[in-house]
């Protein structure tokens, strides 16, 4: 039921959009910043269901003697490609610890050594073990741990199934989000002093991912199209091993506890990619144990070679851990044992897991600063929605789950000060809210002429992006892609709704998720046109080379209504570590710095 | 084989209908498909006004649990050639009210998984910087299980007290109860034991073990209700006979 009394809009000090890791961990750093402050988190959907829950393998932080912050540092900006901002991948280092400790402390289960310490397991692209994890559920445990958790603040008030349509922005600054109570249909403003977006990814804009249906890049379109900018968002990753059909991913630790890559000759072909020489035991930054855009690349080249096996659903190579034994299986990878014999019908123990790669992560996002905040005045982002940038070209697995916990922790921090300024709401406020109460009826709830069906609009957008942004890119294809994108925005504006009920109405929810998407295709397809550099996880076969002269820069990409968006650059910060040949599986010329 | 199945689907329009009717669709089959997969077909192709919660896909984010041929399960893991040649009734989770079509109103149970206090409460605060708290692997075994829970109501649904009495805390909120419980590095059994024992619903679950057999991540909610029982008797009796000892 609509209300039509909008006189009564909720109002809070910090305002979450999204209820995952960073956005749990931002709304604890702003409780005890100070209990007295307000803080709303409204979700889309239950926080223990947002996309944390999936992820497997663990998170990285310096925690054992022989490993120091500067190799964690080192390894971070060399599996990026240096296109990592280095001052903020050493206060990453440096405070990773102290956040991974302190989730101990409200409870993760974390896998444990004999004598009770925190256990680490390898991980690919870093030289030290250095890995926390809880069995293979690592993603799980950290969101139950951070929800359950936030239930003791009762600084703290959820808005579950509400879905944010826009940010409201008057004066300069954000004061608030419109949303819908999904339960009713109430389109309501909720205003804010500062708001965080901690929205997660976009994995849904391409065909086959490891994401959740619900990781459409809602947060990068509502700061888009509020006018900040997108960064490095041509840096997609994929990862190496997922399962063909549905997407469900494979954890690096199964590699990292000694699992093989191998191809239809049953041949650990990595050792033709420059990554090293096989041995019967995991070596760190070697073979299995590289970076996930050399691996996804090595596997595109088996491909082109017909070395890859057929499948239904398209190429795949096999990941053996038959050598492993069932003992290391269950005790370490028993998620991996479950998910293969559920969904693939093969036990892992004694089969190989058929395995491709697979859309992952976004290394790009919304452009922020080292306290996640954004150039629009009052917001913040944190997580793998905003871009700090510590990932660069390539992320190393087992970063994102504490960049979660660092930057949850630091923007809510500078949200909490932003909100403590206790600038007013303006008067323009309500109006805007009421013309985006309009626009969603006129465009979409009323709407009953519509003829294109949002599961072939989605359909086309997936495909075109596959085909033109996926692991090796041309400019022909980008071009192609740019004005294809561009036609599904239009014939989106006749988007078909079936469904008019004001209760529950997930088709809504289904179209303007959809409108998300084509923002950010269209931003990641304008930005991988424009670098014209292979780099990380952007390959160009028609620029295949490294351009640190032109492009040792973060690429900043702006909403232009009507038009093309506009890409700017912006230099990369380097400290420490000038940029460098990346070596895997074989000593480096010269030592790096440390 | 078969190159369509039947699926019978309850929908139920609230600003529509009165109350929930019974939805034929055939969709074509396929021996990799889960049952969510042919209700995303139904979506996607059919009818886009059909209504149910999905996200991850793999079995962990618990918001896909249905009623699937009379029994509660996770339907992104419920595969359609299980039910060979059909139909396949897909409805609601029971023991909830229904929003609308396959949509359960859930709010209860986070209620009560906040009642129960689901975190770890200590007398002390030591600081994080000075280290984890030491735990071996096996003080870890001790409340492994219970921590597997992904909240899907699975559990309530097939729990006949929750059934019956509403003010039942539930299989799963007493599991996630005792996984702080037997967490070594917990100290707040005594608090949770007060908001359990004013429960009285507890008392009403005769081991019947609905909820462990039907839990999709192999939880054993069922041991952790007759631990709390346990432990619950042990008190009484010694606030009984010593009523001095009581903290």
């Amino acid at each position: 039921m609509i209300d039509n009394s909008s006189s009564e809009m909720p109002s809070h000090d910090v305002l979450l959009v999204g209820g995952g890791g960073a956005g749990l961990r931002a709304a604890i750093a702003v409780s005890e910043v100070d209990p007295n402050l307000s803080v709303a988190v409204v979700s889309k959907v239950y926080p223990m269901r947002s996309h944390t829950v999936s992820a497997e393998g663990g998170a990285a932080a310096v925690i054992k003697e022989g490993d120091s912050l500067e190799e964690h540092a080192y390894d971070t900006i060399s599996g990026g490609d240096w296109m990592c901002d280095q001052d903020a991948v050493e206060l990453f280092v440096n405070e990773a610890p102290g956040e991974m400790l302190q989730l101990e402390h409200w409870g993760c289960p974390w896998s444990r050594e004999p004598d009770g310490r925190v256990a680490v397991r390898p991980f690919g692209g870093m030289k030290k073990e250095r890995t926390w994890f809880a069995a293979d559920k690592t993603g799980f445990h950290m969101l139950h741990a951070l929800f359950q958790t936030s239930l003791k603040y009762r600084s703290i008030t959820r808005y579950d199934e509400w879905f944010v349509t826009r940010l409201l922005v008057e004066d300069g600054r954000v004061q608030g989000v419109v949303a819908i109570e999904l339960m009713t249909g109430r389109i309501q403003a909720i205003t804010a002093k500062s708001v965080i977006i901690c929205t997660g990814g976009c994995g849904k804009v391409f065909p086959f991912t490891t994401n959740a249906n619900i990781k459409n890049g809602d947060g990068m379109a509502l700061a888009y199209r509020a006018g900040v900018p997108l960064k490095d968002m041509e840096f997609v990753q994929y990862h190496p091993t997922g399962l063909p059909f549905t997407g469900i991913l494979i954890t690096e630790a199964s590699r990292a506890e000694g699992g093989f890559l191998i191809n239809k000759d049953g041949y650990r072909y990595l050792q033709d990619y420059d990554l090293g020489t096989p041995q019967p035991k995991p070596v760190l930054r070697s073979m299995e144990l590289g970076p996930r855009d050399r691996l996804s690349q090595a596997f595109m080249k088996e491909l082109d070679k017909g070395r890859t096996l057929e499948g239904p659903y398209g190429p795949y190579v096999h990941l053996d851990l038959t050598h492993l034994g069932k003992k290391i299986i269950d005790t370490k990878l028993p998620f991996v044992r479950e998910l293969c014999l559920k969904y693939e019908n093969i036990d892992p123990v004694s089969q190989l897991i058929p395995v491709r790669p697979v859309v992952h992560y976004m290394m790009g996002g919304v452009h922020t600063d080292i306290q996640g905040a954004t150039p629009l005045a009052g917001l913040f982002a944190a997580g793998e929605v905003a871009c700090v940038s510590i990932n660069g070209a390539n992320r190393l697995g087992s970063n994102s789950l504490t960049e979660l916990l660092v930057f949850g922790a630091r923007a809510g921090r500078a949200a909490a000060e932003y909100a403590l300024q206790n600038k007013p709401v303006s008067a323009g406020i309500e109006a805007q809210a009421a013309d985006e109460k309009k626009r969603l009826e006129r465009e979409f709830l009323h709407k009953r002429s519509g003829t294109e069906p949002i599961a072939v609009l989605r359909g086309e957008m997936q495909s075109t992006m596959e085909k033109s942004a996926g692991i090796y890119r041309t400019g022909a294809l980008l071009e192609e892609a740019q004005a294809d994108i561009a036609e599904l925005k239009e014939r989106f504006r006749q988007v078909a709704i079936q469904d008019h009920s004001h209760t529950f109405n997930t088709e809504l929810m289904a179209a303007l998720e959809l409108s998300y998407m084509l923002d950010v295709a269209e931003a990641v397809v304008e930005c991988a046109l424009q670098r014209t550099e292979s780099r990380g996880a952007h390959q160009r076969t028609d620029f295949p080379r490294r351009d640190d002269e032109r492009f040792l820069a973060h690429s900043l990409v702006s909403h232009r209504t009507g038009d093309r968006p506009e890409v700017e650059y912006l230099p990369v910060t380097i400290t420490r570590w000038p940029p460098g040949e990346r070596v895997y599986g074989r000593p480096a010329a010269k030592t790096p710095p440390g | 084989m078969a190159e369509t199945i039947t699926i019978e689907v309850a929908r139920y329009r609230p600003e529509q209908e009165g109350e929930p009717t019974l939805q034929s669709y055939e969709v074509p089959f396929s021996k990799d498909w889960v049952v969510l997969d042919a209700l995303n077909y139904i979506k996607d192709h059919v009818d886009g006004s059909l209504s149910f919660r999905w996200s991850c896909r793999m079995g962990v984010c618990g918001s896909c649990g249905m009623t699937v041929n009379g029994e509660p399960k996770l339907t992104c893991a419920t595969f359609l050639s299980h039910y060979l040649p059909g139909p396949i009734r897909v409805e609601p989770l029971q023991n909830f009210p229904v929003v609308r079509d396959l949509i359960i109103e859930m709010t209860d149970f986070l209620e009560k998984l906040q009642s129960v206090k689901p975190w770890i409460v200590r007398e002390d605060d030591p600081a994080p910087a000075k280290g984890e708290f030491l735990q071996t692997p096996e003080q870890l075994d001790n409340y492994k299980q219970f921590s597997m829970c992904i909240n899907c109501m699975i559990c309530y649904a097939a729990c006949p007290v929750y059934g019956l009495d509403p003010q039942f805390a539930g299989p799963a909120a007493i599991a996630l109860a005792q996984r702080y419980n037997l967490d070594s590095r917990d100290q707040g059994e005594q608090e949770r034991m007060d908001v359990l024992s004013q429960h009285e619903g507890i008392w009403g679950c005769t081991f019947v073990g609905e909820c462990t057999e039907v839990c999709p991540k192999n939880v054993d909610p069922a041991g952790a209700i007759q631990q709390y029982k346990l432990a619950a008797t042990k008190e009484w009796f010694k606030s009984f006979l010593m009523p001095w000892s009581k903290p």
